[in-house]
C-alpha cells in the first residue's frame, strides 16, 4: 500500500495539510498558528471553488478560454498580469499583517504563529511581493501601455507574450498550492544555502521556492526579450528612440535588465536544485562546496532586479508628472541618460548585499562607492520631476497624490540607502530591521505607489471608465499614512538592534515600536480595502464614469489618441509622428481625431494560441511533481511542454484579417461621437462630466 | 553587401516577406542567445572558482583526456561549416534537397559529438569522477553537460525543421526557423571554445 | 543571377576562411598541450588570446557580424553582453577568490 502510495503521490502525505498543526498543537500559540494556516488554506480553496462555481454558473468557461486565456492581444495579457498581481498582493498583504501582529505580540515569546510558520510567512511574503506582485504588475503595465505608446499593433512575439504569462502564472499557482499542501520554504525570499540544502532542509519547502522562482524567472526573461525587440523594431514612423515617451525608455532599460539579470537567478536556483536532487556539492558545507557563491550569484540577479522593479515606476511617475502638470517633461534627455546610467551601474554594485560575508575592506569600499554613485542619476530624476511641476497646471488627482508622496518618501529611503552603502555602517545595520525599513521604503513609495498610480492613470484606457476618485483618495492617503506608520518605526527598531525575521524576542524596549508598526499595517490593510471598494463602486457607476473619447487626463502620448477601451487593432492605421509628446502635438494642431491619410486597409492580427495556457499547466504539473517527488507527474508535465512547443513550430496560418470596412465603421463611429461629446476643462477632470474629451490646454490658459 | 537589411545571418531580398519577418525574429533570437550566454559565462566563472575544490578526489589530470576532446572540437567545427553550407543551400537554391543533405550531415556530426561526450563522462565516472565527488566535479557537471544538452536540443530542433519541410515544403516559417537554428548552432560552437579553453586546456596545461 | 552566384561564392568563401582560421587557432593549442611545448602560464595566456580571437572569427565568418555597412543593433547587443559577462564573470572570480584568500 505504502509503495503504491509513494509511486503515485511521491512524498506527499496527509501531513502536508495545515489542519494537522491544529491537531498536534501542544499550546495556545501552536493552536493559533494552526488556525491561521488552516484559515488561509481554506480561503484559497474556497476562492478557487467559488471561481469554478461562478464560471460554470454564468457559462463563462468558453469566453474565458477564447477571449482571455488563449488571447495573444498585448492589452488582454497586460490586464491578466495586473489581475494576477492584485490577487497575489492581497495574499502577501495578509501575510504582512499576520507578521506585524506576531512581532507586536512576540515580546516574551507570545504570539499568534509558531516560529516555523512565521519563517514560512516571511519567505512567501518576500517571494510573492517581488516575483508575483511587483513583476507581474510592472510587466502588465508595460504590456498594456508600451505598444500603444510607440504606435504599434502588438508586441514583437505575441504568442511568446502569452507563454511568459503562462510561466509566471505557473509559479504563482505553485505558491498558492503551497498554502494548502505545506510547507513552503523557511529560507526567506533569498533562499540562502546551506540552510536550504537537503542536509538541513530535506522537506519540500525549498523545492517549492526553487521551482516557483525559476518558472517566474523564465517568464520574465522571455518578456524582456519581447519588449526589447518591440521597442527596437516596432516603433511607428517618425518615432525616434529619443522621441519615445519616458515610460518606454524605462521599459526598455528594465527589459534589458530582465534579459541580462535573470540568468544569474536561473543559474543559482538551478545549481541549488542540482545539490538538492542529485547530491551535487555546489553550495554545501562539505564535499568542496562553496555556499558564498550562491550569495554572489543570487545578488548578481538581485541587485539589477531592484532596478527592474523601480525603473518602470519611474516611467509611470514621469507620465504622471507631465500629464497632471500639463507640461512636457522637464529634462527629458537627462532623464533618459539617468535611466541608462542606473541600468548599467546596477550591474556593478551587487556585493553591497553581502558586505559582511568577509571580503577585504578594499573590495567592500569599491562596491560601497559604486553604490553611492547610483544616488546621482536618481537625484537628477527627482529634480527633473519637481521642475516638471514648476509653473505647470498642477492637479492633485489620485495618481499625482501617489507621485508627490513618492518624491518625499523615496528621497528619505534613498538617504537611508546611502547610509547602508557605507560598509562600516552596514556592518552595524546588517540583518536588522533598519534594512527592512530601507527596502520597503524604496519599494512601497517607489514601486508600489508607482504601480498604483499607473493603475489609476491607465485604468480608463483599458476599461473605458475612470476609477472613482473619492475612494481613490482614501486609498492613497491610507497607503501613505500606513506606510509611514508601518515602516518608520522599523528604522528605530533597527537602530535599537532588533534583527529581522524574528518571531519572538525578550526585549521590552522593542515592544512599543512594533505596536506602532502594527497600527501602520492595519492602515495598509484598510488602504487595500479602499482599493477593492473603489473597484466595486467604479464598476457599479461605470455609466457615469465612462470616458469613451479616451483622453480623460488631457495626456500627451499616443495611447490616449484611441478610444477607451482601446480597440483590438490599436490604431486604424499605424500613426506617423514627429517629435516628443506626439498626441499633444496632434491636439495642438487640431488633428487629434481624424481618418487615416491614405484610407483604411485590412489589418493582420495574430490568431489566438493555446501554447501559453498549455505550457502553464504543463510546467505547473512538472514543478509540482518535482516538489513532491511524483516523478511520473514531473515527466508528464515535461512531455506536455515539449510536445506543445514542437507542435507550435508546425503551426501555420497564424494570422487573421480584420476587414478594412470594420475598422472604418468602428473608427468613424468614434469620430462621430467626438462631435457630440463636450470638451471639458481640467477643473472638471475628476467629475462625471469627464467623457474623455479634453479641451486644449492652450485654450484653458487664456480663459 | 548593401543588399542585406539586417546584420548577421539573413536570407537576402529575393526571399520577400520571409526576409522581412526574419529581421525581427533573428534579432529576437539573438537577444535570447545573449541571455543564454550569460548563463554559460556564469557557469564558467563558477567552474573557475570551484576548480580547486577537489575534496581529496580526482583532479583534471586524472580525469580529462585530450584526444577525444580534440576530436569533439573538430566535430563541432566541421558541423559549423556544414551548417553554413546548409544555409547557403537554402539561400540560393529554391529546392531544399541541398539544404537537407547538409543539415543531416551537421546533425550527424553533432550527434557523434554528443555520443563521444557521453562516453567521456562514463570514462570519468569509472575513475571516480562523479559530480557528487567534489565541488570541482559538481561545477564541471553543471557546465559541460549543459552544453551537450543544448547541442541535443539543437539536433531535435533540426529534426523538427525537417519535419516541417516534409509537411509544408521550404516555406517562410522554415526559412526563418533555419536562420534562428543557425544562430544557435554557431553560438554553441562559440560556447565550446570557452569550454575547451577553460576546462580542458586549462585543466591539462 | 550572376550577382547571386557571385554572392554565393563570396559567402562560401567566408565560411571556408572562417573554418581555416578556426583550425589555425585550435590545432596548435592542442598540439602544445599534447607535446608539452610551452610552460603552463604561457600556454594559458596564449589559450586565452586564441579563444577570444576564435570567438571573433566565429562571429565574423559564421554569423556574419560586421563592424560596418549594417545596422548596429546586433553588434551593440553582443558588445553589451560581453561587458555584462565581463563584469559578472570577472566579478565572481574576484569576489570569491578574495574571500578564499581570507579564510
Amino acid at each position: 500500500m505504502s509503495d503504491l502510495w509513494s509511486l503515485v503521490f511521491g512524498r506527499l502525505t496527509l501531513d502536508a495539510l495545515p489542519v494537522l498543526e491544529i491537531i498536534h498543537a501542544t499550546n495556545g500559540r501552536e493552536l493559533a498558528s494552526g488556525i491561521v494556516g488552516t484559515t488561509a488554506a481554506g480561503l484559497a480553496v474556497l476562492g478557487a471553488l467559488y471561481l469554478v462555481y461562478a464560471l460554470t454558473k454564468y457559462h463563462l468557461w468558453g469566453p474565458l478560454w477564447r477571449d482571455w486565456l488563449t488571447s495573444v492581444d498585448h492589452k488582454k495579457i497586460g490586464i491578466m498580469y495586473v489581475v494576477l498581481a492584485l490577487v497575489m498582493l492581497a495574499r502577501a498583504l495578509a501575510e504582512a499583517f499576520v507578521m506585524r501582529t506576531q512581532q507586536a505580540l512576540g515580546d516574551g515569546g507570545g504570539g499568534l504563529v509558531s516560529n516555523e510558520h512565521f519563517a514560512q510567512l516571511f519567505s512567501t511574503h518576500g517571494t510573492i511581493m517581488i516575483f508575483f506582485m511587483a513583476m507581474p504588475f510592472l510587466t502588465g503595465l508595460i504590456n498594456y501601455v508600451m505598444p500603444l505608446q510607440i504606435g504599434s499593433r502588438d508586441v514583437a512575439f505575441p504568442t511568446m507574450n502569452s507563454v511568459s504569462l503562462g510561466f509566471t502564472a505557473a509559479g504563482a499557482v505553485l505558491l498558492m498550492i503551497s498554502l494548502v499542501l505545506q510547507p513552503f520554504s523557511t529560507g526567506g525570499w533569498t533562499g540562502y544555502p546551506p540552510f536550504t540544502e537537503a542536509a538541513f532542509n530535506p522537506g519540500p519547502g525549498p523545492d517549492y521556492w526553487i521551482w516557483a522562482v525559476t518558472l517566474s524567472g523564465i517568464g520574465t526573461t522571455l518578456s524582456g526579450i519581447n519588449f526589447v525587440v518591440t521597442i527596437y523594431k516596432f516603433r511607428c514612423d517618425g518615432m525616434k528612440l529619443m522621441d519615445m515617451p519616458l515610460f518606454c525608455w524605462t521599459s526598455l532599460c528594465t527589459s534589458i535588465l530582465m534579459i541580462f539579470a535573470l540568468p544569474p537567478l536561473t543559474v543559482a536556483t538551478g545549481l541549488l536544485a542540482l545539490d538538492r536532487y542529485l547530491g551535487f556539492h555546489m553550495f554545501t558545507n562539505d564535499g568542496g562546496g562553496n555556499m558564498m557563491n550562491f550569495a554572489n550569484l543570487f545578488w548578481l540577479f538581485g541587485h539589477p532586479e531592484v532596478y527592474i522593479l523601480i525603473l518602470p515606476a519611474f516611467g509611470v511617475y514621469s507620465e504622471v508628472f507631465s500629464t497632471f502638470s500639463s507640461k512636457t517633461l522637464y529634462g527629458y534627455t537627462a532623464l533618459v541618460i539617468a535611466t541608462m546610467c542606473i541600468a548599467v551601474l546596477s550591474f556593478t554594485v551587487w556585493v553591497h548585499h553581502f558586505f559582511t560575508m568577509g571580503q577585504s575592506a578594499n573590495l567592500n569600499a569599491i562596491f560601497g562607492i559604486a553604490t553611492m554613485l547610483i544616488g546621482i542619476p536618481t537625484g537628477v530624476k527627482i529634480y527633473d520631476w519637481m521642475l516638471t511641476m514648476y509653473r505647470g497646471r498642477v492637479r492633485m488627482a489620485v495618481p499625482m497624490v501617489y507621485a508627490v508622496a513618492f518624491l518625499i518618501l523615496f528621497t528619505i529611503g534613498g538617504l537611508s540607502g546611502i547610509l547602508l552603502a557605507n560598509p562600516s555602517l552596514d556592518y552595524v545595520m546588517h540583518n536588522t530591521l533598519f534594512l527592512v525599513a530601507h527596502f520597503h521604503n524604496m519599494l512601497i513609495p517607489g514601486l508600489l505607489f508607482g504601480m498604483l498610480a499607473g493603475y489609476t492613470l491607465w485604468f480608463p484606457k483599458a476599461f473605458g471608465f475612470i476609477l472613482d476618485p473619492k475612494w481613490g483618495y482614501r486609498a492613497a492617503y491610507l497607503w501613505i499614512a500606513g506606510f509611514v506608520f508601518a515602516f518608520f518605526p522599523l528604522y528605530g527598531l533597527g537602530i535599537l538592534g532588533m534583527p529581522r525575521r524574528m518571531a519572538e524576542y525578550f526585549n521590552g524596549a522593542w515592544f512599543p515600536l512594533t505596536l506602532v508598526a502594527l497600527l501602520g499595517a492595519v492602515m495598509i490593510i484598510a488602504a487595500f480595502a479602499c482599493l477593492c471598494i473603489q473597484l466595486y463602486v467604479s464598476i457599479k457607476n461605470r455609466e457615469a464614469l465612462a470616458v469613451p473619447m479616451g483622453d480623460p487626463w488631457d495626456s500627451r502620448t499616443l495611447e490616449w489618441a484611441v478610444p477607451a477601451p482601446a480597440p483590438e487593432w490599436n490604431f486604424p492605421a499605424t500613426p506617423e509622428v514627429e517629435g516628443r509628446d506626439a498626441f499633444a502635438t496632434l491636439k495642438e494642431g487640431g488633428y487629434d481625431l481624424r481618418a487615416p491619410d491614405d484610407g483604411y486597409h485590412d489589418i493582420e492580427m495574430p490568431r489566438n494560441s493555446a501554447l501559453g495556457p498549455v505550457l502553464m499547466v504543463g510546467s505547473t504539473a512538472m514543478a509540482f511533481g518535482l516538489v513532491w517527488y511524483m516523478w511520473w507527474l514531473a515527466a508528464l508535465g515535461a512531455m506536455v511542454c515539449f510536445a506543445a512547443t514542437v507542435a507550435c513550430g508546425f503551426r501555420r496560418n497564424t494570422h487573421r484579417i480584420v476587414k478594412a470596412e470594420d475598422v472604418k465603421a468602428e473608427w468613424e463611429a468614434f469620430c462621430a461621437l467626438a462631435d457630440t461629446t463636450p470638451r471639458i476643462p481640467r477643473s472638471l477632470e475628476q467629475t462625471t462630466q469627464n467623457m474623455g474629451h479634453a479641451s486644449p490646454a492652450s485654450e484653458e490658459i487664456t480663459s | 553587401m548593401s543588399t542585406t537589411r539586417h546584420p548577421g545571418l539573413n536570407l537576402g531580398p529575393h526571399h520577400g516577406e520571409a526576409d522581412d519577418t526574419a529581421e525581427v525574429e533573428v534579432f529576437g533570437f539573438w537577444v535570447f542567445m545573449m541571455s543564454d550566454a550569460i548563463i554559460f559565462g556564469l557557469l564558467m566563472a563558477t567552474y573557475v572558482v570551484m576548480s580547486g575544490n577537489l575534496n581529496g578526489g580526482p583532479g583534471p589530470r586524472e580525469l580529462f583526456e585530450l584526444r577525444p576532446v580534440f576530436i569533439e572540437t573538430m566535430l563541432l567545427l566541421f558541423s559549423s561549416l556544414t551548417f553554413g553550407f546548409a544555409q547557403i543551400g537554402m539561400k540560393y537554391h529554391p529546392h531544399p534537397a541541398r539544404m537537407i543533405i547538409w543539415l543531416l550531415v551537421s546533425v550527424a556530426l553533432a550527434l557523434i559529438f554528443v555520443g563521444m561526450e557521453v562516453n567521456d563522462f562514463i570514462t570519468m565516472a569509472g575513475k571516480g569522477g562523479i559530480p557528487q565527488a567534489s565541488g570541482f566535479l559538481s561545477s564541471f557537471y553543471a557546465l559541460v553537460p549543459l552544453h551537450g544538452i543544448h547541442v541535443t536540443a539543437a539536433c531535435i530542433w533540426a529534426l523538427a525543421i525537417l519535419g516541417q519541410i516534409a509537411v509544408y515544403g521550404l516555406d517562410d516559417e522554415v526559412k526563418t526557423g533555419m536562420l534562428r537554428l543557425g544562430i544557435l548552432w554557431h553560438f554553441l560552437d562559440i560556447v565550446w571554445i570557452g569550454i575547451f579553453s577553460i576546462v580542458y586546456i586549462g585543466g591539462l596545461a | 543571377m550572376t550577382d547571386k552566384a557571385a554572392e554565393k561564392r563570396k559567402e562560401q568563401l567566408s565560411y571556408a576562411l572562417g573554418f581555416g582560421y578556426a583550425l589555425l587557432l585550435t590545432v596548435p593549442l592542442f598540439a602544445s598541450v599534447a607535446f608539452d611545448w610551452l610552460d603552463r602560464s604561457t600556454l594559458l595566456w596564449i589559450t586565452g588570446v586564441a579563444a577570444i580571437l576564435q570567438i571573433v572569427v566565429h562571429f565574423r565568418f559564421f554569423l556574419h557580424i560586421r563592424l560596418k555597412g549594417q545596422t548596429k543593433e546586433d553588434l551593440q547587443l553582443i558588445l553589451f553582453t560581453t561587458l555584462v559577462i565581463g563584469v559578472m564573470g570577472l566579478g565572481t572570480i574576484w569576489v570569491i577568490f578574495n574571500l578564499m584568500s581570507r579564510m
